[in-house]
This record gives C-alpha cells, structure tokens and sequence, in this order.
C-alpha cells in the first residue's frame, strides 16, 4: 500500500509563502481549470486556494516564538470528507491514497466542508465545485518532466527545504524516516483521521557549556606555568621506598 | 456554521409536509378502527396529502438554491451506502411519490377493501399505501438529522437529540396545520389533531430544551494545541494566511453578536413551544381558522429562528484555524 504525503517541518518553515503561490500557480494553469480569484487587485482579494500559511504567536512577550504554518488537505487515511459525499465525487485513490475531487460530479453541495475538521476544503466561487489539494497529481507521474520534478510544486518552490514528499506507508522512505527520527506528528489526532500529512516540531537548538569546559583541564598553558619541579627538600619516591 | 436559509427552508418545510401527512393518516386510520368519524375521501384525505406533498416540493425547491450546481443534482442519489445526504436525496422524492398516490388513490377513490374483520372494519388499500408513506416518512426524518448527527467533530450536533428534535418539531408543526386545516374541512378532528399538536409540542420542548443544555455545557474535544500540534497554554493566531478572507472564514461562522444569538434562542423558545400551545387551545375552544392559523405562523417563523441557530449553535473545529476574523 501507498500513502503519499507531505512532511512540513514547522522548524524550518520561515512563512514565506513560496508554496502559496507555488501551489497557485501550478494549479490554476493546471488541466483541472483556473482556481477563482476575486478582487485580486481590490480591497477585499479572495479566492481560493490549496495551500495557506498562517503564523502563530506561542507565548507571552517577551517570551514569545513566531510559528509558521503551512496548512493543506492532510490526505487523510480516513478521511471523513469522502463518506459524505452524495454524488461520489470525493474519492480517496487505492494505487496511491490521494484524496480527489472530481469537478465534473461535483454539485457543490458543500457536506464535504462540514466534515473536514482541518477547513482543507475551498469551494470555488465561480465554477461552484469543490476544490482542495491535489498533491499535484497532474504533476508527480508526468514522465515528460525530468525526475527530480516529479514532486508537489510546493516542495519544489520552498526555499529553506521545510516541505518532503513521499510515501509514508514505506517504513524506509525519507518521509518515514523523518517522522519516526524527528518526532513527526499529525493534526487533531482526537477525531481518528489519522491524516497522512506530518509536522515536524520546532526543535532549539542549544548550546551546553560546562565549567570544566570554560576551564580546560588539559589547557597547556597550565603547563607552561607550571614549577619544573618537585622542590629540593621534599622527600621523593626514592626516600620512602628500597627497591 | 453559517445558517443558510436554503437549507432551513427545506428542513422547515419538508418537516411540517411530514406532520401534516402524519396527521391525515392519523385521521384515516383511527376511522379505520371507529375511533374518530370517517371524512371525506376528497376534500380531507386528499387534498390535505397534497397540502403535504406541496410543502415537500416547496422543500425540495428550496435545497437546489444550495447546491454550486443544481443541474447535476441527480448524481446525489448515488452514494447512499455511505452518505446519509444521498439517502435524504433519494427518501425524499419516494415520500413525495407515495404521498401523491396515496393522495390520487382518494381523490379519484382507486381504493378497494382489501380485508373486513368480523366487527366490520376493513382493511383499505389506501391504509397499506399510507402505512407505506409513514414509514418513508420517519426513514426521512432520521435522513434528514442523520446528515448533521453524523459529523462527529460537529459536538453540538453529534446525538440522539438531533434526531428527536428533528421529529418532534416537525411533526408538531404539521399537527399544528393540520389543526387549522381540519378547523374548515373536518370540524370532527380538531379535538384529535389539537390535543395531539399541544402534546408533540411539549414533548418537542423537552427535547428541544434538553438539547439546548447538553449545548450549553459541551467541552469542545480539539484546542488550537491539538489544531496545530504546539503544547503551550498561550497561543495566538497572528496571520490567517490571506488578507480578504476566504470560504473558511464566511462559510463556518454565523458572524454575528452573543446578544444577537440570545434574542434568537429566546424568540424560538417563545415562537414555536408556548405561543402556539396556548394559541392552539384559544383556537380549539372558539374553533377559529384566524387564531389557529397564527398558532402555525408562529410556530413555523419560530422554527425558521430555531432552525437558525441550530446552525448558527454549531462551532466547527476548523474556526480554530481562523481566528482572527
């Protein structure tokens, strides 16, 4: 079995919305159709939208860190957005697990959005369907583009490397490895939707000094500063022992 | 949630379309057993079936102004093994169909006897096609609450409540019209019909009033630490990620004041439960239309209210995702 799936490493993240407008431009160019935008130059622009970054203030000032964080469909290996549907145009693929819309069946009836507890899914003001990531599907097997493109145009566009891409069903692939190394964790895990998406916590990095470390032991200076010897009245090894 | 109006149309409607019809086979089948007087075929079995049948198109036409695309509004027949909408998708054109025979089978009296017991009741085809309907009827009613009961992380929805609620307050607004409608077509049933609306009313306000402290006291089970995995007790949304707002942030919150919300759960409390009880028993007592017909109004402008906040109620766990709206 496959799951593919993003890994998004909250530490590394620097919220710069490259995967935003990635994802955007990807696919709105895509064969699935443009991806509404309304008022694009106005005072309220909207439209939608796969992917989105927010920010987070976690603690207090002054004690406060800044918290980037990249939000799309988690692809869920449950995913309860796929039940619901009336029509069957919410799908979730065997051969790889992705969780589709299929726009041509599509009422825009909207269920889906209730039950998606992540809000992973943006109707389209203007073809009315409903529209969500698609883990660039159009993108990963296109044989014409050379391998190392074969991946969400997200993951390609992030600058600091904060986005992986693989299937997280193969305990030895790169994503698997990082979840199970880096503390990989999934979002709302109370609800069982055991979302195939992964966040990597932030982690400090600090530095450990010990005194013993400010005062090396082995310092040769030490040594330079050190007596050449024993003094002359004091007893020796050879005056408490006969060989 | 967002209330949209389409979507309390059709479940204030299609919910006194199943009352009413619920009440004119209540009427049909205690004249079966001699309990209440027989009427007539046409002028009350019917046309109040088609009274029905016209508040469930009128239901059905409201729901097409929710869909993107209402023109392939019949693809939602086809997911029912999973879907408790689709199943609503396909209950409610067979109700509407069993009710129209069952309607044409008095008007035109395609209706035989199909068994007469030793007392000299029978057994009316009419009676098995209706008997037929109420099943369809209560198969509706569970469809219909079972869309919203079934999203578990929607906490103010996900119980038995909604559905009682549903039922109750449905059919109590159809016995409500079928006061008023039996008030000038069979004077006969108004005792039956009235004294079984006050009491669906009561029984409805328990529930009702039992959901609404259930609500009350809920403990939503996702925090924004579970929403973006961070363990700290102070967080705060800085950016929601775009500048004019987006379907997440208008379709999931009702944007308006605690006050706001308040007037409308009082003037619910108000409009459907004891307005209407009082005004039934008014209208019973005097046998007038007018008094009975504003017991209906009422009860129905307060289910539009109540309907209202039941979505309103409903705080979707994916608004802790957008909080800074």
């Amino acid at each position: 079995m496959t799951q593919l799936a993003l890994v998004i490493d909250l530490n590394v993240c620097v919220g710069c919305h490259a995967c935003v407008t990635s994802c955007k431009e990807w696919n709105t160019s895509g064969p699935a159709g443009y991806m509404t935008d309304e008022n694009p130059y106005g005072k309220d622009p909207t439209g939608t939208f796969f992917n989105r970054v927010q920010t987070y203030e976690i603690g207090e000032f002054p004690h406060t860190e800044t918290v980037h964080f990249p939000k799309s469909c988690l692809h869920c290996e449950e995913p309860p957005c796929v039940p619901v549907c009336p029509t069957g145009a919410s799908y979730k693929r065997e051969e790889d697990g992705i969780v589709l819309v299929d726009y041509d069946k599509c009422i825009g009836c909207r269920y889906c959005t209730w039950a998606c507890p992540y809000g992973a899914r943006e109707i389209d003001e203007d073809q009315k369907v409903m529209k969500k990531c698609t883990l660039c599907v159009d993108r990963i097997y296109d044989q014409s583009l050379p391998e190392a493109e074969r991946k969400p145009a997200c993951v390609l566009a992030c600058p600091t490397s904060a986005r992986l891409f693989g299937d997280v069903q193969d305990p030895e692939s790169e994503v698997s490895v990082t979840i199970r190394e880096q503390g990989g964790y999934q979002l709302m895990p109370e609800w069982g939707t055991k979302p195939s998406n992964h966040y990597l916590p932030r982690r400090k990095t600090r530095m450990h000094i010990h005194e013993d470390e400010l005062q090396r032991a082995d310092n040769p200076l030490n040594k330079e500063q050190r007596g050449p010897s024993a003094p002359v009245d004091a007893p020796t090894l050879d005056d408490s022992t006969s060989w | 949630m967002h209330p949209a109006f389409s979507v309390i149309f059709l479940t204030t409607l299609i919910g006194a379309g199943q009352g009413l019809f619920l009440a004119i086979f209540t009427g049909q089948s205690y004249s079966a057993v001699r309990l209440v007087a027989t009427q007539d075929s046409t002028s009350f079995y019917g046309l109040g079936a088609l009274l029905a049948l016209l508040f469930l198109v009128a239901g059905l036409f409201a729901s097409f102004f929710h869909l993107g695309r209402p023109e392939r509004a019949w693809r939602a027949a086809s997911m029912w093994r999973t879907s408790w909408l689709s199943r609503e998708v396909i209950m409610l054109p067979a109700l509407m169909g069993l009710i129209f025979i069952y309607s044409m089978m008095h008007f035109f009296g395609w209706d035989t006897v199909l068994f007469t017991s030793k007392e000299g009741t029978t057994l009316q085809l009419s009676l098995v096609v209706g008997t037929v309907a109420v099943i369809a009827t209560f198969l509706l009613f569970i469809c219909t609450a079972m869309i919203y009961a079934s999203i578990k992380f929607l906490q103010e929805w996900a119980c038995a409540l909604t559905v009682v609620n549903y039922l109750l307050l449905g059919t109590a607004s159809g016995f409500t019209l079928a006061t008023l409608f039996a008030n000038s077509t069979a004077p006969d049933l108004v005792p039956l019909y009235g004294s079984w609306a006050i009491i669906i009313t009561a029984a409805a306000f328990v529930t009702r009033g039992a959901s609404l402290i259930r609500n009350a006291r809920i403990k939503s089970k996702s925090t924004i630490q579970t929403a973006i995995g961070i363990r700290h007790t102070h967080i705060q949304q800085k950016s929601m990620g775009m500048q004019g707002g987006s379907m997440n942030t208008r379709d999931f919150f009702h944007h308006k004041t605690a006050a706001f919300m308040q007037v409308i759960k009082w003037t619910f409390l108000v409009l459907v439960f004891p307005l209407p009880i009082i005004l039934l028993w008014i209208g019973m007592e005097s046998n007038s239309s007018g008094i009975l017909l504003g017991a209906f109004i009422s009860q129905y402008l307060g289910l539009i209210a109540e309907r209202w906040f039941f979505f309103a109620q409903a705080n979707h766990p994916q608004n802790l995702y957008y909080q800074t709206t």
